[in-house]
């Protein structure tokens, strides 16, 4: 077992590891960060999405010990520091952005990831960028919504499909 | 998936001590973890070659080559050449996903050489040269059929350079499932003649399209394909995604659009 030290949320964490322990199986295993979740655990779905230095990666698919020191953000970590819902995680409910809410985790933090790199995308650009998060409920088109009203885009026009 | 040792070296020399030691290379592990979960994998060392500085990042050399390092990441090559080299920056641009391109690299895409990868299309294509810790292995060389390198026991790729062409396109028939390429076709023309690479299509991994080299060579336009046949169906990938036929017939298909884009 070797110690291993990440910065999760902005709190400085560690934890005992071995050499194949996955970042999630840290994240919800040994700190109790349960919201990142495991779809698939063969790096298709995207549940278990994270960023890691401010990049989303697959927690599923990543060694804790190759980010040793690393920032990390999860879901736990998006709502604002008063406890109220974030910009995206607020329009994710407004929009019905979510049904069994098993991928909700993933999404909003791809979501993130794509308004930091991108502030405001057309909805073909929302599309392709939620190419590796797969959600068995909605049919995507809450979830597209969701995200553009988070850019501050009208999406009134959009209707549902 | 069975446990191993890791360390993480920070120097390209203290990676191939490792490595000669009995250890494997992981870089992104976008392919490796995965294999691994299945057993397909068991190493007993493992030796990350992401916290080696000197294999990261991109430059252009005296010679007007973008010289890449092995674990430099899809979305890193993405962004940096845009503007230097923009038909590999579309490539890399589209490997998988957002996630699976923070963390892939182009020297772990290179040595798993999967025969539905992106970018040996893009190296054969280009005719670039995959620099190891040994030597340097020219591009025709180094692709040596499915999943098989021209790496040596032990042997890790640390760079490769890619010679800029006058004009280059890849396109991408996408499996949509998986997200690899059901067929991908990289074209690039040089002052001394065209190269065509297609991956996705044949049992024995990326290939040159020799016939429809030669015909673009004298004519770069989509018109002078016609007068080529589609590649033989032999040897083209044949599963429930697509017949051999159907994928030799999307090699010229996918071919004519390449040349229209580039
Ligand atoms: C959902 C998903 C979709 C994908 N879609 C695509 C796609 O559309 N197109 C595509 O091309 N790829 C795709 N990939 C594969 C992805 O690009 C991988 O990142 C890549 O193939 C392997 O790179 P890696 O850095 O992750 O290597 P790793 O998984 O770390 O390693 C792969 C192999 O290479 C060896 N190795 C690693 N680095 C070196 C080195 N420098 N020298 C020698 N040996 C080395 C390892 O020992 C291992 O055997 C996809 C993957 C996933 C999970
Ligand atoms: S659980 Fe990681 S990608 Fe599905
Ligand atoms: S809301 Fe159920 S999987 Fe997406």
């Amino acid at each position: 077992m070797t110690q291993v030290k990440l910065s999760v949320n902005g709190k400085e964490m560690s934890a005992e590891v071995e050499g194949r322990t996955l970042l999630v199986e840290v994240l919800r295993d040994k700190l109790g960060l349960t919201g990142t979740h495991v779809g698939c655990d063969t790096s298709q779905c995207g549940a278990c999405t994270v960023h890691v230095n401010g990049r989303s990666m697959k927690s599923c698919s990543v060694l804790a010990l190759d980010v040793a020191g690393a920032e990390v953000t999860t879901i736990e970590g998006m709502a604002n520091p008063d406890g109220s819902l974030s910009v995206i995680q607020a329009a994710f409910k407004e929009h019905h952005g979510l049904q069994c809410g098993f991928c909700t985790p993933g999404m909003v933090m791809t979501a993130a990831a794509l308004l930091k790199e991108n502030p405001k995308p057309s909805e073909a650009e929302v599309r392709a960028y939620l190419e590796g998060n797969i959600c068995r409920c909605t049919g995507y088109h809450n979830i597209v919504k969701a995200i553009l009203a988070a850019s501050g885009q009208d999406v009134a026009a959009i209707a549902a499909e | 998936m069975y446990n191993f040792d890791f360390t993480r070296p920070s120097s390209i020399k203290d990676a191939v001590a490792a490595i000669g030691a009995g250890g494997q290379a992981l870089s992104g592990g976008q392919t490796l973890i995965p294999t691994m979960k299945a057993r397909l994998a068991m190493p007993e060392t493992l030796v990350s070659l992401t916290g080696i500085q000197e294999m990261k990042g991109i430059c252009t050399n005296d010679a007007g080559q973008i010289c890449i390092g092995a674990a430099t990441t899809h979305a890193e090559v993405a962004r940096e050449v845009a503007k230097s080299y923009p038909a590999l920056s579309d490539l890399a641009g589209h490997i998988g996903d957002p996630a699976v391109r923070n963390r892939g690299t182009i020297g772990g895409s290179l040595a798993n050489n999967d025969p539905s990868a992106c970018y040996p299309s893009a190296v054969l294509g280009s005719g670039a040269i995959v620099k190891t810790n040994a030597r340097e292995i020219a591009a025709d060389d180094f692709f040596q059929g499915m999943f098989t390198t021209a790496l040596e026991e032990g042997e890790i790729i640390t760079e490769v350079k890619f010679p800029v062409p006058q004009k280059a396109n890849y396109q991408k028939f996408v499996q949509p499932a998986s997200r690899f390429a059901l067929v991908g076709v990289f074209v690039a023309k040089f002052a001394d003649g065209v190269r065509v690479a297609v991956t996705g299509a044949s049992g024995e991994g990326v290939f040159r399209w020799t016939e429809a080299e030669a015909a673009l060579s004298k004519d770069f336009s989509a018109a002078a394909l016609d007068g080529v046949a589609a590649p033989s169906a032999d040897g083209m990938i044949s599963d429930l995604h697509g017949t051999g036929a159907y994928r030799a017939h999307l090699v010229k298909v996918m071919t004519a659009r390449a040349v229209a884009a580039a």
